[in-house]
């Protein structure tokens, strides 16, 4: 009950923020970019946190669900929430695809397969002239009603659209599908004698999971009003999912978000103060330290400490 | 020619992956950075080719120290540590990539030496001779990799430690100093891929991201363990893309050897000559 | 019920170029008490792994409660009623030591209605039965060996089979461990569970089993009761290397 109460303050709080004309234009342009993080780890963590297989194919899911709606728009000048919806779409699909094909293997080979996903993505939109070939496509927005910008607008779909995929991801993680993806990420083998369908579960969530990071792509090209491969399918989305989802913590749900929310703010500030380059380096460096000392994250370990202090 | 070279840059990843079960995904972005200390050197004078093997050394040690770290972090555990090692390897890549980034910059570098930029005709083929140069290099390197493999002790064990590990302890051999050994090799070779790597064409930071491809879609293609296996995989994959290369064109080249590795681990992922 | 619970024919396996079992056929009744013996490495686990679906027989077939179930996955066939230990224990190790019974609880014993309530009494009535209650909210990972193995039954057990697989649960334990865990086996039994025990501690397979059958280099070299299994001069030559 207390997440829901939670869930609506920070719906109400996404849609209300945008609307008051006082809040500064910047906040909702960099807040977009976090809620899609957000979104992103939170994704990410439903097949890498939860069922243990690594994903490294944001950027494919994300890209395809961003050029879906590009195609949607240009094709049938289809409204935001279809395009989601359908970008959602096809991301999934991708993500049952790409499962398919290699999740009955060991999750090394899946998570190859994800690399090779992305390149082969970017390829194929490099080569596709329709949305625009590697030199991009400039997109027009259409007019936007209630809210005084169409960022401010974009910026509440994405709130909600958070809110959303962090649901989801705590249905499952407290469900039945939960339990069972933990057992097979702990032992795949025990997993299956104790009638756990392993492979069904994981086809599952690397479709869940590809089409919530499928959905976040979608407003991306109206954010941008341009969309362009090198930099829908950059590694940047890579390294926020991973980031976000192992440094907040894998196990539960509040991970991501407080990884997310932390790396977004962090980016933020080294940018301005030392330099872009450097803002990646800190957050690969704090990567590598999480994964080798805290691999429960910082919501794992606040939970740790909660426990310790009960005894 | 091409493939041959392929075949050399993923030898060491055969071992490391293919042999020792590590998720070495890091292995482009070291041999990268082999190719720019490459450079470096070659900004004293060094000759690309002796740089690579003189960097076989050092490469080694640190290929010996990040085993022994990876192993005493991850190895050691229980159930994660299937994903946080995958993470490490990636994270370790991401921060060479990005260090070389700030080190060096984005644009692409290359060397000099005398065989660089001449070629020799061969019939109604002009042949560059840097490429003929990588081409003996790879040729050698894999012939004395499988030869070291199979006749030599530590060769050996190396091979048994991958099937059976009980039985090599109970052997008198210590299995982790052996994994560690193995992997120095595997380091210290692609030290010398990156070196050749640099010769065949320029290098930039981020290019080992195209490589994890070329290079996984070989060891995949082979078959993991298999020596001569990676040679003739390197080769499939060198006349795939020539051929798409010429009919295509190059913005469809780089997908190559993905398309490949997802098609061989869809249809039969022991690879070709797999056990 | 008519024919036996498991019929096991012309089941070969291979390794590459290692032939792990070849042309075992075996049949175990409804209710049976059935051991399986033989040396390391003649193919006991890798029996037991075809049986349960952890591995694919390439030949043969294996036919349980009258239905084919070559081919299915390993989930299927628990659903259907065959349940295994691990010889090497593998708990969930995340979880509790109630979690990991609830999991089998879930997803074989109550496929399509799953209220937690009463899958938690569920789990803790099968702690009892295999003396670990009181270690229900343990952290499985914090579980002594003898507690592991017991863990593993009762996983095994949660699963409601008809038949249960037990592989080299008492290895390594202590002899009161030891007739331990073969009271819960016992006690098994004779709610109409039939079980195989795969074990190297002879006295317990001996005093266990109602027919044994050996194996050697994947082959079956003997079969009968217990009496004659152990005078016999091939089961004793496998085990003695002689």
């Amino acid at each position: 009950m207390k997440f829901w109460i939670g869930a609506g303050v920070v719906l109400l709080a996404g849609i209300g923020l945008p609307l008051a004309p006082v809040i500064n234009e910047y906040v909702f342009y960099a807040g977009y970019m976090v809620l899609t993080f957000v979104v992103l780890a939170t994704a990410w963590n439903i097949l890498g946190g939860y069922a243990g297989y690594v994903n490294f194919g944001p950027p494919a899911f994300f890209g395809a669900g961003a050029y879906a709606a590009v195609v949607l728009f240009k094709w049938l000048q289809a409204p935001l929430a279809v395009q989601i919806v359908g970008a959602a779409a096809v991301a999934g699909l991708l993500g049952f695809g790409v499962g398919l094909l290699t999740l009955r293997l060991r999750g090394i080979f899946f998570a190859i397969a994800t690399v090779a996903v992305v390149f082969i993505m970017e390829t194929l939109m490099v080569n596709w002239r329709y949305v625009g070939g590697a030199t991009g496509l400039q997109l027009l927005r259409p007019p936007v009603e209630l809210f005084d910008s169409y960022t401010r607008m974009l910026f509440a779909v994405m709130a909600v659209m958070s809110v959303a995929a962090v649901a989801i991801a705590r249905y499952i993680q407290v469900s039945w599908l939960g339990r069972g993806l933990r057992a097979l990420r702990d032992s795949e083998e025990a997993a299956e004698s104790t009638g756990v369908p392993t492979l069904k579960l994981k086809l599952f969530a690397c479709t869940v999971s590809g089409a919530l990071m499928g959905a976040a792509g979608a407003p991306m090209p109206m954010y941008l009003s341009f969309i362009e491969p090198a930099s829908t399918f950059n590694l940047s989305y890579t390294v926020g999912s991973l980031g976000g989802a192992i440094i907040g913590g894998m196990s539960h749900w509040l991970g991501p978000i407080v990884g997310a929310i932390l790396l977004g703010t962090l980016q933020q500030v080294v940018t301005v103060t030392i330099s872009n380059e450097m803002n990646v380096l800190v957050v690969g460096v704090l990567l590598v330290f999480f994964v080798v000392a805290a691999p429960e994250g910082i919501v794992g370990l606040f939970l740790k400490i909660k426990k310790a202090i009960r005894k | 020619m091409l493939g041959c070279f392929y075949a050399a840059v993923s030898i060491g990843l055969s071992v490391s992956f293919g042999l020792l079960d590590v998720p070495h995904v890091a292995h482009p972005a070291i041999m990268v950075l082999g190719s720019y200390f490459t450079w470096v050197l070659g900004t004293y004078g060094w000759d690309p080719l002796a740089a690579g093997l003189a960097l076989m050394v050092p490469f080694f040690l640190l290929g010996v120290l990040i085993y022994r770290f990876y192993h005493a972090v991850f190895e050691s555990r229980g159930s994660d540590a299937g994903v946080r090692g995958l993470a490490f390897f990636f994270g370790l890549a991401f921060i060479i990539e990005v260090g070389l980034i700030l080190v060096f910059g984005v644009d692409q570098r290359s060397v000099e030496a005398a065989y660089i930029g001449k070629s020799f005709a061969l019939g109604e083929y002009r042949i560059p001779m840097r490429m003929v140069v990588a081409f003996g290099v790879a040729l050698l390197l894999t012939f004395s990799l499988t030869l070291y493999l199979s006749k030599t002790f530590t060769g050996r064990a190396i091979k048994a430690v991958a099937q059976d590990e009980p039985a090599l302890r109970l052997m008198g051999a210590n299995p982790v100093r052996i994994k560690q050994w193995a992997f120095g090799i595997a380091t210290g070779v692609s030290a010398l891929a990156g070196a050749m790597l640099i010769i065949v064409s320029p290098v930039e930071p981020a290019i080992d991201r195209l490589y994890i491809g070329r290079t996984f879609c070989v060891v995949v293609l082979a078959g993991l363990g298999s020596m001569t296996g990676t040679l003739a995989a390197g080769l499939i994959l060198g006349i795939a893309e020539s051929i798409v290369l010429m009919q295509f064109g190059a913005s469809w080249a780089p997908a190559v050897a993905f398309s490949i590795l997802l098609i061989v681990l869809g249809i039969r992922p022991q690879g070709l000559f797999g056990r | 019920m008519s024919g036996p619970l498991l019929q096991i024919s012309k089941v070969s396996k291979s390794f590459g170029g290692f032939a792990a079992l070849t042309d075992v056929s075996i049949d175990v009744a409804q209710g049976e008490r059935f051991g399986l013996i033989g040396p390391n490495g003649s193919g006991k686990t890798t029996l037991i792994n075809c049986v349960s679906g952890a591995l694919r027989n390439e030949a043969g077939s294996i036919v349980f409660d009258g239905a084919e179930v070559t081919g299915l996955p390993a989930y299927q066939r628990t659903r259907r009623g065959i349940a295994r230990s691990f010889q090497v224990p593998r708990p969930f190790r995340s979880m509790s030591v109630l979690e990991n019974l609830i999991v089998p609880l879930e997803y074989v014993a109550h496929k399509g209605s799953l209220h937690i309530a009463d899958t938690r009494s569920e789990a803790l009535a099968l702690l009892k039965q295999m003396n670990l209650s009181e270690k229900a909210d343990t952290p499985s990972s914090q579980l002594s060996q003898v507690e592991l193995r017991k863990l593993e039954l009762a996983r095994a057990m949660a699963a409601r089979p008809r038949l249960l697989i037990s592989d080299e649960a008492m290895a390594g334990l202590s002899g009161s461990e030891v007739d331990e865990v073969l009271k819960i086996l016992f006690d098994l039994n004779a709610t109409g569970i039939t079980i195989i025990m795969i074990e190297h501690i002879m006295q317990a397979v001996m005093r266990f089993s109602q027919r044994v059958v050996c194996l050697d280099a994947g082959r079956i070299i003997c079969e009968g009761a217990p009496a004659e299994i152990v005078k016999n001069a091939e089961v004793q030559r496998a085990y003695l290397g002689v």
